[in-house]
């Protein structure tokens, strides 16, 4: 167990530090950061002034250890546009995409899970077509359009939510169904598979052959050995609202941190913009750390492994 | 009294396909019934028929399934689950992944006395060691907190027969316990199974290819051939003097040491089981029977040549003289 740890600590590391050499070469790939600091209307010397100023013009190796044993500590340096420090700045919105992220996925998670259920119980049966198809359509819905829609029904013509903004729970419900529809399909056809594997393994034999009740067999032996992909699954999907929030961030004006990367990289903010990929990378990273482990705590093979 | 396990026209059907024909038999209190035949001729489907069992895209029928005299063809899957696991219990083929791998041994013994006995968990995992190590298995205790992938098929199967017995049901099944086993693994067990039949009483249905443990462990046998019961006779008698000619042909088959390889197959008797659908009429040995006649392309009469034997043939007991 101890080992197994071990070993994905490390790899979960290395995608930092490989995400981290990414995040910087991007930045830099983008154009001369220089010349879009200083804006359209400046003479040379202002851009060489900026230059000098940001330090963009040591040597790119120098600039980049310089950032990583400074992001080591935390300390992302000050935002060129919000002139804040990054890391305030980061550490205001992220509450808000986290509560967003969560909601998003409890709310798919609730959906998808009960629903891919009882699609295995019922393979083939209209019941199972009828789920499948809805997540079909659900899947081609774009999340914008899908986000304008509540909003013009809910918001504006029922007037039930809010349509912009993060004071009550009541903000994140509309941006929460919105990010939910995007993961609810992939979770729920998941949820089926494994449960249809599930239940017509071996040991569900055995299990009707002890007698057990139909809720014993479903949820605690089926859904146990189903559980394993949709945890995994559920991770990487968790990671992708989080980034998809940049556009529900947007749509429904919440200052996130998917809004702030917006933000950033339409107003060339390189160091924020390198600060929240990395980020969004640490995330990403211990969610899969996190699946993993809870795969583990599920799976007795996977821990003497 | 009537049988503990009676069994009475059974028929089972997959689509098109008839995998069981108006099969009968009846295991009675404290026996060891054998159900032999060879692969695909339908011995599973009829255990998993018994336990209510079969799988969805199955039919089943019968004049009579009965269990201690009351009958559960009319039970619904909630009532059959009250039976399943308390007074009747069945162990499976393939031991490797009858366990379910997610949960320890012990708590996928004990949760079967939780279940039908209302025992608490405590108690639940006592009588389990106490089981383990009647079955022979070392140091329970510390078995009861492993998982199936950390046990060998042999000690499974043992688990497996350990789970069956939580309850102390009256009728076991066994569907070729030992397949799937290292040959000295299948003495250790067959000897189990025989030793728990003796000392709890218990009734056994066991489903095996091997004639050799036929004549070792059963009281009655039932040979099935493309899913029919096709005789059903005491042991002693039926090796003594076989009746139906597929019976014939598998005894002749029993390999003699020195003679014949141990490892050959069972029922190498030339030609090959027909498909049997819907409507199939006469009998479907006919191909490979040395002694068919025309009618037996007809109805087969159900011959009862001494008490309790019974064979399916047109052929008289005294006319089976050519073999
Ligand atoms: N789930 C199923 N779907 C369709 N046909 C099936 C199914 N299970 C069994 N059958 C058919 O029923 C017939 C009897 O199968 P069964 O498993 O009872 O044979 P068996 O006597 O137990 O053979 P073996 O010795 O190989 O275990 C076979 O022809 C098989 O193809
Ligand atoms: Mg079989």
């Amino acid at each position: 167990m101890l080992q197994f740890l071990a070993r994905r600590l490390l790899v979960a590391l290395l995608v930092c530090l490989t995400v981290l050499t990414f995040a910087f070469a991007l930045t830099r790939l983008a154009g001369d950061l220089a010349i879009s600091i200083a804006g359209p209307n400046s003479t040379a010397a202002d851009i060489e002034v900026v230059r000098k100023a940001y330090g963009l013009d040591r040597p790119l190796v120098e600039q980049f250890f310089d950032w990583v044993s400074r992001a080591m500590v935390g300390d992302f340096g000050r935002s060129y546009f919000f002139r804040e420090k990054v890391s305030t700045l980061i550490f205001s919105r992220l509450p808000i995409t986290l509560t967003l992220g969560l909601v998003g996925l409890g709310i798919a998670l609730s959906v998808a899970l009960p629903l891919g259920v009882i699609s295995a119980l019922r393979e083939g049966r209209p019941i199972d077509r009828i789920i499948s198809l809805v997540a079909l359509l659900g899947q081609a819905m774009p999340s914008f359009w899908l986000g304008l829609v509540l909003m013009i029904t809910f918001g504006l013509h029922l007037g039930w939510l809010p349509i912009s903004g993060t004071g009550t729970w009541q903000h994140f419900v509309m941006p929460g169904v919105v990010l939910a529809f995007s993961a609810i399909p992939a979770l729920m056809r998941l949820t089926r598979s494994g449960m249809i594997d599930a239940m017509s393994a071996d040991y569900i034999r055995t299990a009707r052959a002890k007698g057990l009740s139909r809720t014993s067999i479903v949820l605690k032996h089926a859904a146990r050995n189903a559980a394993m992909p949709v945890v995994s699954i559920a991770a990487v999907q968790l990671g992708f609202m989080l980034g998809g929030s940049i556009v529900i961030e947007t749509v429904f004006a919440l200052h996130g941190v998917g809004f702030l990367a917006w933000e950033s990289i339409s107003k060339n903010d390189f160091p924020t913009v390198q600060a929240v990929v990395l980020l969004l990378a640490i995330i990403y990273t211990l969610l899969t750390l996190g699946a993993d482990l809870l795969n583990a705590v599920l799976d007795p093979r996977l821990r003497a492994a | 009294m009537s049988a503990l396990l009676e069994v009475e026209e059974l028929d089972i059907s997959f689509g098109a396909l008839s995998a069981v024909r108006g099969a009968s038999l009846e295991v009675r209190r404290g026996e060891t019934h054998c159900l032999v035949g060879e692969s695909g001729c339908g011995k599973s489907v009829t255990a998993l028929a018994v336990m209510g069992l079969l799988p969805r895209n199955s039919v089943r029928q019968a004049r009579r399934l009965a269990f201690d005299g009351k009958d559960i063809l009319s039970l619904d899957e909630k009532g059959l689950s009250r039976l399943r696991g308390d007074r009747m219990a069945m162990i499976f083929q393939e031991p490797m992944t009858s366990l379910n791998p997610a949960y320890t041994v012990g708590s996928q013994m004990a949760e079967v006395l939780v279940r039908h006995r209302g025992a608490s968990k405590r108690a639940a995992l006592d009588r389990a060691a106490e089981l383990l190590a009647r079955v022979r298995i070392t140091s329970p205790g510390m078995r009861l907190g492993q998982y199936p992938h950390q046990l060998s098929g042999g000690l499974r199967q043992r688990v497996m027969i350990a789970m069956a017995l939580m309850c102390d049901p009256e009728l076991l099944i066994a569907d070729e316990p030992t397949t799937a086993l290292d040959v000295t693994v299948q003495a250790q067990i067959l000897r189990l199974l025989a030793d728990l039949q003796k000392d709890l009483g218990l009734a056994i249905l066991l489903i095996t290819h091997d004639l050799g443990v036929v004549a070792r462990t059963a009281h009655r046998v039932s040979v099935m051939y493309a899913g029919e019961v096709v005789e059903s006779s005491p042991v002693d008698r039926l090796f003594n003097r076989p009746m139906h000619p597929y019976t014939r042909g598998l005894l002749s088959c029993v390999p003699v040491p020195g003679k014949v390889r141990r490892d050959q197959p069972l029922g190498s008797i030339p030609g090959m089981v027909p498909h049997v659908t819907q409507g199939f009429e006469g009998c479907a040995f006919r191909q490979r029977c040395a002694l068919a006649r025309p009618d037996c392309s007809g109805p087969i009469g159900r011959r009862r040549p001494e008490a309790d034997r019974v064979y399916l043939c047109q052929i008289a007991p005294e006319e089976m003289t050519v073999s």
